[in-house]
């Protein structure tokens, strides 16, 4: 008998405009000591699916139909007092943020003993024995020692770490594990999925493994089952299924997932909002004159767009009127050049001092020390608010988030045309919304976008106003933070398609930043590597993801989720136009 | 081409999601209110009085501060329903021969006027700074947020007094009646503005971390523009919610001084100053004389803060 069986599962939603189906008809079949990964794009119900497992449905959900069978026994309709004894003792959960699954104000002592009383019968000294090997199990050094730590004194990899042996302190039979390691750096996504999957098969133990990532699905699943708007789409062997892909969803899925060994011209991607031929194809044209038409644009600018030398910046923090501030230090010495129409990878872990460059280049951070100059002249970085200097105007940004880059309480129209009326980049109000709407059709939106707000958008349209108001400034230099981080991969396809058109239709150089080494590998030209605030590697981007020269790069690289098992993208494209 | 189909299918469907969303998202607050029950009495309530008060002129029965219309043979009459209680006055009259729910009527005027206009000073003065405070940061944050904390430390009726008192003491006697309503809104309006400052500071923190502000500093807009048109609207909501409970602190506070004789003249009644007068009577038997007045007050500061509460609630995502 299969540890975890679910057939037909439906679970329903109460809201205001009547009931909706998060899951329909959903069906798993899970043996012991295999990992199944449920993947899908946000809103296609994995999570949801997660939740009815564990009985944890969140207000207004419900389960329609269906059976979830552990062990045999059934689930569904199981009384609240029997699943206090289930939860926790037969199925455990591991969640995606170490940082708050944890309590801040317990030793890991502590937390761990409490569940092991809490669940088995041992003696309380037995459970600090069990205690201590569980933390010896997950692979935390020297756990004697650290055991009577604070979980604040663990790093985030080590603290999933702990987060794992909480859960096995029950002897659960199924792990439900949503999204474990999307809070990590890669180096440490990849010891933790390694982990998993050593405990799954030591001790037994069936894993569900909910993640949006295919790197982690290739990397560790047996089985997968792709969900879609809460309807299962394909299900079978991780191989087969990321090989061979039969439903065209999960093709166009896989297709669009960046690969670290190959880089591509296009996405050959699906595209869901992606500009339509025909009626604005016009405007879209008389936006790319008007982005062309740059006063000057003839005269020939000389040399580098871009030229950074010797950039330092740091931060106070914890200071107040009588207290002394303390000084950190984000980026040492940092020195980058970018050509007109290139694209300059800048990658590294958290906390590695990428974004504050990019801060420091708009001029939204002032720095210590460096000298920046753009087509050979001195631009303000080290003066007070250097985002003031007007001939910043040419570089612009786009934002990670898309959720807070726009301000939501105005009208995109107003949001995208606030830099052609601020530089007065245009003549009167109807030259202003003729561009506005021209910028818009730039990136695939249509013209009654104006009128509405941001929030009636998803987050990849988000992300589309965005990068219209970044052209309505006619810039030269676009500086893009992790962009596509906040978007589902096949919406990233879309956005990454998006921004190499522009580039290639207006020759704006791009330095883009990102700590994802496979979609960097898909947008530059050359690379350069941050580790706490030093550059330590730059180089053209083919030869780099080859044969990198530094031990950090090879580390990083080394650590990034395999793809092989993933069909090639180009047989799915070809499949696509069949 | 089977890819393209079911793209567009899910198009389709994305596409009604987000018109339902729309939809949903315009009544949002018209869809909870529709739901308090509390929202709507205190709505409705906030709309009669204020509208009772508004067109008092035409509502009351007779003018309290035309001289002609009263006579002092009427004085101290009780309410109509009760033994010797006249018709012509449903709440009785005052010692002066006043019709008491006229009275109520233009001196509730009175309270909302004074509360209303030292609520919008407050808020204005307080926002002002608190958003300056938390955009510019450094010694001007120091500086404002250290007066706000001595602020804090004067209860409000001792600002309110001490206002009052220099004013006193520094205007001619003359003007004094005349600028009596100026100065109560002004040491109102100067007791209350460190909530406004603090809570504006607060959320102003908040939202200027966000990224649609470092794109408008990107864009290279100058400090006031960044502060008054992209981050005043989002932090918008709160302030919205403590104007309205903080109105029925305002209309407490001129209630509570005119109470204590630093208030508006007794010519002007206001709710405060009718009470006052009522209170020596309450042992005499003229018990409504203070009461009438009271359960005004009370009403009004009930209804304002039933709305502020269901504002507050409706306004916060995480109290849903």
């Amino acid at each position: 008998m299969a540890l975890l069986d679910i057939q037909d599962l439906s679970v329903s939603f109460e809201t205001r405009f009547g009931k909706q189906m998060a899951v329909d008809g959903y069906g798993l079949s899970l043996e012991r000591g295999e990992i199944h990964g449920l993947v899908g794009e946000s809103g296609a119900g994995k999570s949801t699916v997660g939740a009815a497992i564990l009985g944890l449905l969140p207000g207004g959900g419900q389960i329609e139909g269906g059976s979830i069978r552990l062990d045999g026994r059934e689930l569904v309709d199981l009384s609240q007092r029997d699943w206090h004894r289930l939860r926790g003792a037969k199925i455990s959960m591991i969640f995606q943020d170490p940082q708050t699954s944890l309590n801040p104000l317990l030793t890991i002592e502590e937390q761990l003993v409490e569940t092991i009383l809490t669940h088995t019968k041992l003696s309380e000294a037995k459970a600090k024995t069990r205690a201590l090997s569980l933390l010896e199990e997950v692979g935390i050094r020297d756990a004697a020692a650290r055991i009577a730590d604070y979980p604040h004194q663990f790093s985030g990899g080590m603290r999933q770490r702990v987060v794992i042996a909480l859960a096995l302190c029950s002897e659960p039979d199924l792990i439900i594990a949503d999204e474990p390691t999307t809070a990590l750096d890669v180096a440490v996504q990849k010891q933790v999925l390694a982990l998993i999957r050593r405990l799954a098969t030591k001790r037994g133990v069936g894993v569900l493994l909910i993640t949006h990532d295919m790197g982690v699905i290739a990397e560790i699943t047996d089985t997968v089952s792709v969900l879609r708007d809460g309807r299962l789409v394909e299900a079978g062997e991780t191989n087969r299924v990321l090989g061979a892909p039969s439903a065209p969803y999960s093709r166009s899925l896989i297709a669009s997932v960046p690969r670290v060994e190959k880089k591509v011209a296009r996405f050959p991607q699906l595209s869901d909002a992606g500009p339509r031929r025909g009626a604005r194809s016009d405007l879209a044209q008389r936006g790319a004159e008007w982005l062309l038409s740059r006063p000057g644009a003839g005269s020939k600018r000389e040399g580098d767009i871009l030229d950074l030398q010797g950039l330092s910046v740091s931060f106070r923090s914890g200071g107040g009127l009588f207290r002394q501030s303390r000084v950190v230090r984000a980026v040492k010495d940092v020195g980058l050049r970018l050509a007109v129409g290139e694209t300059l990878g800048l990658v590294g872990e958290s906390g590695s001092g990428k974004s504050t460059i990019a801060k420091a280049l708009v001029g939204v951070h002032k720095a210590q020390a460096g000298a920046l100059r753009y087509f050979g002249r001195p631009l303000a970085l080290t003066e007070k608010r250097p985002a003031r200097d007007p001939s910043r105007r040419e570089i612009q940004m786009i934002f990670q988030d898309p959720y807070s880059s726009l301000n939501n309480r105005w009208k995109v129209g107003a949001i995208v045309s606030e830099p052609l009326r601020f530089h007065g980049l245009c003549k009167n109000r109807r030259e202003a919304a003729a561009i506005t709407t021209s910028m818009l059709a730039l990136v695939g939106m249509d013209p009654d976008a104006v009128g509405k707000y941001p929030h009636q958008f998803s987050g990849g349209q988000r992300q589309r106003i965005a990068i219209a108001r970044a052209l309505a400034a006619r810039p030269a230099l676009m500086i893009c933070d992790e962009p596509t981080s906040a978007l589902d991969v096949s919406v990233q396809a879309q956005i990454l398609n998006l921004l190499k058109d522009i580039q290639d239709r207006f020759g704006l150089a791009i330095l883009f930043i990102s700590h994802d080494l496979p979609v960097v590998r898909q947008m530059s030209d050359r690379v350069a590597v941050m580790q706490n605030g030093v550059l330590v590697e730059e180089g053209a981007a083919d030869a780099f993801y080859k044969s990198p020269r530094h031990d950090y790069s090879r580390m990083l690289l080394a650590q990034t989720p395999s793809l092989d098992k993933l069909a090639d993208p180009q047989i799915l494209a070809a499949q696509t136009v069949a | 081409m089977a890819i393209e189909d079911s793209a567009d299918q899910g198009a389709a469907k994305r596409e009604t999601l987000s018109l339902w969303r729309r939809i949903g998202r315009r009544s949002e607050l018209a869809y909870l209110f529709l739901r308090s029950p509390p929202a709507m009495i205190g709505a409705l309530l906030t709309v009669l009085s204020l509208g009772a008060t508004l067109f008092a002129p035409w509502v009351a029965p007779t003018d309290p501060f035309d001289l002609a219309a009263y006579d002092l043979l009427d004085s101290l009459l009780p309410p109509a329903w009760a033994a010797g209680g006249e018709a012509r006055f449903l709440l009785g009259t005052d010692d002066q021969g006043r019709d008491m729910l006229s009275a109520i009527l233009y001196g509730a005027r009175i309270s909302v006027l004074i509360g209303g206009a030292s609520i919008a000073f407050a808020a204005i003065l307080g926002v002002t700074l608190g958003l300056a405070a938390a955009y510019l940061g450094g010694w001007f944050d120091h500086v404002v947020m250290r007066i706000a904390d001595v602020q804090l430390a004067l209860p409000a009726i001792l600002t309110a007094l001490l206002i009052d008192g220099v004013a006193r003491g520094v205007l001619p006697s003359e003007s004094h009646d005349r600028l009596m309503i100026p100065v109560l809104i002004l040491a109102i309006g100067l007791s209350l503005w460190v909530d406004f400052a603090r809570l504006a500071r607060a959320s102003a923190l908040v939202e200027r971390d966000k990224d649609y502000v470092q794109a408008a500093e990107i864009m290279g807009l100058p400090a006031w523009r960044i502060m008054l048109s992209h981050i005043l609207p989002n932090i918008a909501g709160p302030i919205l919610v403590v104007l309205t409970i903080d109105l029925a602190v305002a209309i407490l506070l001129e209630a509570t001084l005119s109470f204590l004789g630093v208030g508006v003249p007794a010519d002007q009644a206001s709710l405060g100053t009718l009470i006052r007068i009522g209170t020596a009577y309450i042992f005499s038997g003229e018990w409504w004389i203070a009461l009438f007045p009271s359960l005004a007050l009370v009403l009004m500061v009930i209804a304002v803060n039933l709305l502020g509460d269901f504002l507050r609630d409706a306004l916060n995502p995480k109290l849903r």
